[in-house]
């Protein structure tokens, strides 16, 4: 409840933000919205030596059509995703999804950027971009960079982020005409998933991945090429498994993680492929 | 105030639906609750808590804390061991005994200091505290406090604390038995042995973990020259505390004053004496300035009391038809690492009702008690009545499938009949009265319960052959609960330590306004508005006039404060009764002022009217200003007009009801969603629909929480797993469904106003009809038997075991490799900061 001793520091921009990074060394983490790094520092389970808070880069607050893709900035919160019409038109499983996280306050204060950067396996946004193949623009001491989503999640809180390096923005392409759907498997509303899958159907073909089914989000490969092969959805689904390693836990076992995951990915396949 | 549903000119606030006085103060952040009280020169408390559950305390060094930024002291318990006169008491200490039989020993209550001095027995009791100018700082400095642990085998079930060569905890015990007890009535083996039909099953009710909104605190001002405390703490019961804290610390209790402001719930959870409270006043005492402890939510999960856990064989005795005969019980209680306060007695506030609102011709009853290294348990909303209702009701249904009869007939042939005048059932109490039938009626009629059935035996066929979509089910649970807590003479028998009366003052002010003055001490539970409401239709004056004042024992220093649903059975009684005191005073002065005599007074419209002249007449409101003046009372008469009566009741009241439940579980997954709840409540006559209301929303809201969210884990080294709101599932509005409530009136024959109570009926009613409703619906595939909590996971295991997938069994959770789902989870992590790497914003 209450964090251990820490200083303070707020970015005036995303280059301040990279120097106070550079300033402070590995000590220092970033603060957006604080609804993953505060409950931990509150348990002190993390105790950095200082925050640099980003959240008031509101030029880091956007979402933009551009030609094939949207663009969307970092600081937006999940609320803001939820509601854009631009997503709701172009990228309507990026905004539903943003509508299943948490609960209202957290989806007020909780940004795209810091759940993604969190990089926590259970976290939904990370599956739908994984899903989407988007696209990740990080900001470092050496300029931008662009990191593909399915490169960016190395393990369980860990990213392809250098420690100077900020997320900026996040480009998913838009999806047309493509079917979609996010299955989310939680026992309450405000809870992280015990599994999720997305899935989208685009020209006849569909791309699946999973949420909680291992350290990262994982590309459910086998299932995709199964379909691709002819399989129809149930039996594309028993190939969900693979590349898997679910946690065990007191939320839900492994076993149940694993037969969730094969039942929410056929029905995550029905559902895009009929809407 | 408004009131909605009874006109003014009525002059009757009773039974309308007065708006909560309470409620603009708290709705606008005006309350003022135990984290808003700021004292000058005031300290900050911070525990330090074993992590480890089972030790020996090989050294307990604060040097280091005492050098940290802010820190003014520290204390080992060594160090405060001569503060206590007395350790934390045990007022309901029970012996082994089976009546009518004499106990066979003392009862086995253990030393309990509130800061451990050589042994620790839970993971979260306090081996020391710190104190220092800030929370911030003395959160801090608990780090610096250096203990050295001696690890002890850890015992966390009941069964493995009663196993031969079991690790003892309490050595001057030598046992982890506290007691076996029990009792029979009627010829309850015999017709066990011969009885054509006898179901048994055993059901094991989790452990489960009070989530009142506001966390436990305590704040205590010293007055040093005088050694005087006043400790101002969010409890249930300020009155129960001065006596005991007095007893504890060996204080004058006439220099112990207990305030508790804005309680924000409590649950039985603040219906205790907690180490905190007595921590504070020994650390005020010491230091002489003002001190402050508010525990934090993951705090109060270890610190505060848990409930239930409890295994429970349930047996019933029937004919062929499915008439009951007889009910038997054992039951299996893990109490944790103490008796707490009450925790010894909490089984035996359900041990007469293992036959619920049915008939039968005898019973038994009997419980162990074992002492494990985990959390205390003790009271929590229902306290064995909802063990009781849960064993009783499953059972019903078990009944029902083996002589071949619905769940609804097994109870519309087993119901005890209408009756209004106090009747002994089998297992020997005296129900006050009740009409069972009549809310089962009512409630089957709310639920279209042959709709539901029907609909039920067109689907549920289907959806088990196609191995997909979604099965309906529904429970019953016609239920019946004890309150009223309770006759003082019955208590005495139980070798409970304290009475069961309460009291009431009526203080008529020459303003003519009126103040009441409770012993109970409401912590959400809407007195001062019911309370007002009695007043004022037994004062002729309206809710406004009157001012409730409660929780504070300088104001109200005589009270056996709220738990247990007793306080408008027993409270509320004592204030009709110094009513009934006011008015006969009043009625003197009336006559003597009107010039008539008393029988030719009558009360009518709020007054004292001359018969048939109704313009000759006086109010409460008159007399009480001639009874300030004082200038021509009658003869003998003292001027004033106030009153305070202690009322102790005859007997228990026994509010019942029933509820029904309609599910759908998807066969797939396991979820269950609640399609429809249904509860029909009897709880005698109502003084305020919209509170009664409410509480039975909170009430079945906390029971579906117990049926299919919430279970407090323990791993085998008694690290609590579930140790805060990610893992153990509170659920929120969200998860729950509207609530279909309607209502019987069946006056209790124990009290004047014929009220029973309600606080805890929802709670007690719902966990069998939500269970009931999920076993009902995947029987369909083959499920015999599912317990609680009915969580997703489980419902699954059942079904794919029912299908030959496997034995059931869950594997163990892994604790060190754990989801990041668990992110505020301490166990499901090893290393903190290797965690928070990765940039995270």
């Amino acid at each position: 409840m209450i964090p251990a001793p820490f200083d303070y520091e707020v970015a005036e921009s995303a280059d301040h933000a990279v120097a106070l990074l550079g300033q402070h060394g590995e000590d220092a983490k970033l603060l957006a919205g604080g609804h993953s790094l505060l409950p931990l520092m509150r348990l002190r389970l993390a105790a950095p030596s200082v925050l640099v808070d980003v959240g008031r880069l509101r030029d880091l607050n956007y979402v933009r059509a551009n030609g094939d893709t949207v663009a969307i900035g970092a600081l937006s919160t999940h609320e803001e995703v939820h509601r854009s019409e631009v997503l709701r038109e172009h990228c309507p499983i990026l905004a539903h999804t943003a509508g299943e996280i948490g609960d209202p306050q957290v989806r007020h204060r909780g940004t795209i950027g810091g759940s993604v950067a969190h990089a926590d396996p259970a976290s939904d946004i990370p599956t739908v971009l994984v899903a989407l193949d988007a696209e990740l623009v990080v900001h470092g001491p050496a300029g931008d960079h662009t990191v593909a989503a399915r490169d960016f999640f190395r393990g369980i809180f860990e990213s392809a982020l250098g420690p100077q390096d900020l997320l900026t923005e996040i480009r998913v392409p838009k999806m047309g005409a493509a079917g979609w759907s996010y299955q989310k498997f939680n026992p309450r509303a405000q809870d992280w998933a015990i599994v999720g899958v997305a899935a989208q159907v685009r020209d006849g073909r569909t791309s699946v991945a999973l949420t909680n089914m291992g350290e990262t989000p994982v590309r459910a490969g086998a299932v995709e090429e199964a379909l691709a092969g002819g399989a129809d959805a149930a039996a594309a689904s028993e190939q969900a498994l693979e590349g898997t390693s679910p946690p065990n836990d007191a939320l839900a076992s492994a076993e149940y993680r694993r037969h969730l995951a094969r039942v929410l990915t056929r029905r995550a396949i029905e559902e895009a492929a009929s809407r | 105030m408004t009131q909605v549903a009874e006109p003014e000119a009525a002059k009757q606030f009773v039974g309308g639906g007065v708006l909560r006085k309470e409620d603009p103060e708290l709705l606008t952040g005006q309350g003022r609750f135990i984290d808003d009280i700021t004292l000058p020169g005031m300290l900050w408390m911070s525990f330090v808590r074993t992590p480890v559950a089972h030790a020996n305390l090989t050294r307990v060094d604060v040097s280091a804390a005492l050098e940290m930024p802010g820190v003014v002291a520290a204390f080992s318990g060594q160090d405060l061991a001569s503060e206590w006169a007395i350790g934390m008491p045990c007022a309901w200490p029970i012996a082994d005994r089976v009546l009518p039989e004499e106990p066979t020993a003392d009862p086995r209550i253990p030393d309990h200091w509130p800061v451990a001095q050589d042994k620790v027995r839970y993971s979260g009791e306090i081996v020391a505290v710190v104190v220092a100018d800030s929370r911030e700082h003395a959160a801090d400095a608990i780090e610096a406090v250096e203990v050295d642990y001696e690890e002890l085998p850890v015992v966390t079930s009941a069964e493995q604390a009663l196993a031969d060569g079991a690790q003892v905890l309490h050595e001057s015990l030598g046992t982890n038995k506290v007691y076996t007890w029990g009792f029979k009535n009627g010829d309850v083996d015999r017709i066990f042995d011969e009885a054509p039909v006898v179901v048994k099953q055993r059901y094991y009710h989790p452990r489960l973990i009070p989530n009142a909104i506001e966390p436990r605190g305590v704040v205590v001002s010293p007055v040093a020259s005088q050694g005087e405390f006043t400790i101002y703490s969010a409890t249930q019961i300020p009155h129960i505390l001065k006596v005991l804290m007095a007893l504890v610390t060996g204080i004058h209790e006439a220099k112990i004053r207990v305030i508790a402001p804005d309680v924000g719930g409590g649950f039985g959870s603040k219906l205790n004496f907690y180490a905190e409270e007595a921590i504070a006043v020994a650390v005020a005492k010491r230091l002489g300035v003002p001190v402050k402890w508010i525990e934090e939510r993951s705090e109060g999960y270890l610190a505060t009391i848990h409930g239930r856990d409890v295994t429970q064989d349930m047996e019933v005795a029937a004919t062929e038809e499915g008439k009951l005969l007889a009910a038997r019980v054992k039951l299996l209680c893990d109490f944790g690492a103490y008796s707490q306060l009450v925790t010894p007695g909490i089984p035996i506030l359900g041990a007469w009702l293992y036959h619920g609102p049915y008939h039968a011709d005898a019973y038994g009853f009997e419980c162990v008690g074992a002492y494990t290294n985990k959390t205390p348990t003790d009271a929590y909303r229902g306290a064995g009545r909802p063990e009781a209702t849960y064993a009783v009701e499953r059972i019903m249904d078990a009944l029902a499938l083996r002589v071949g009869k619905s769940a609804a007939e097994i109870r519309e042939l087993n119901l005890i009949p209408r009756f209004t005048e106090a009747k002994e059932i089998a297992s020997g109490l005296s129900f006050d009265s009740g009409d069972y039938p009549a809310s089962f009626a009512k409630a089957k009629e709310l639920a279209g319960y042959d709709e539901v059935r029907r609909e039920q035996a067109e689907r549920n066929p289907r959806v088990a052959s196609e191995g997909k979509g979604k099965l309906l089910g529904v429970g019953i649970s016609t239920y019946i609960e004890m309150c009223g807590l309770a006759p003082s003479q019955v208590l005495a028998a139980l070798k409970y330590g304290a009475g069961g009366w309460d009291a009431a003052t009526i203080r008529c002010h020459p303003t003519g306004k009126v103040t009441v003055i409770t012993g109970t001490s409401p912590h959400g539970q809407g007195h001062v508005t019911t309370w007002s409401q009695i007043a004022a239709d037994a004062l002729g004056v309206t809710p406004d006039d009157v001012e409730v004042l409660h929780g504070d024992t300088a104001i109200s220093p005589t009270g056996m404060d709220t738990y247990g649903s007793r306080s408008l059975s027993v409270g509320g009684t004592a204030l009709y009764k110094a009513a009934e005191k006011i008015r006969a005073k009043a009625k003197r002065i009336a006559a003597h002022e009107l010039e008539v005599s008393e029988d030719d007074l009558e009360w009518r419209e709020g007054k004292f009217q001359v018969a048939g002249a109704p313009d000759k007449a006086k109010s409460i409101p008159e007399i009480a200003f001639s009874a300030w003046t004082a200038h021509a009372l009658p003869a003998d008469e003292e001027p004033g007009l106030f009153a305070t009566a202690v009322y102790d009741p005859p007997n228990f009241t026994f509010p019942a009801g029933a509820h029904i439940a309609v599910v759908e579980v998807d066969t797939e997954t396991g979820r269950t969603e609640i399609v429809k709840y249904v509860a029909v409540d009897d709880c005698g006559t109502i003084i305020n629909p919209i509170i009664v209301d409410g509480q039975v929303q909170g009430g079945v809201a906390q029971g579906i929480a117990e049926a299919l969210y919430e279970e407090a884990i323990y791993d085998d080294d008694g690290v609590l797993v579930t140790g805060n709101m990610s893992t153990y599932r509170v659920p929120s509005a969200a998860e729950l469904p509207n609530f279909t409530l309607d209502r019987t009136v069946t006056p209790s024959s124990t009290n004047p106003m014929g009220v029973k109570g309600i606080g805890e009926a929802g709670t007690i009613a719902a966990p069998p009809a939500i269970v009931n409703a999920v076993a009902d619906a995947v029987r369909a595939v083959g499920v015999d038997f599912i317990d609680l909590p009915v969580s997703a996971e489980r419902v699954w295991r059942a079904i794919h075991s029912a299908r030959g997938g496997g034995d059931g069994e869950r594997a163990a959770p892994d604790t060190g490799t754990g989801a990041a789902s668990m992110t505020p989870q301490a166990s499901a992590f090893g290393d903190a900061d290797e965690r928070s790497e990765g940039g995270a914003q």
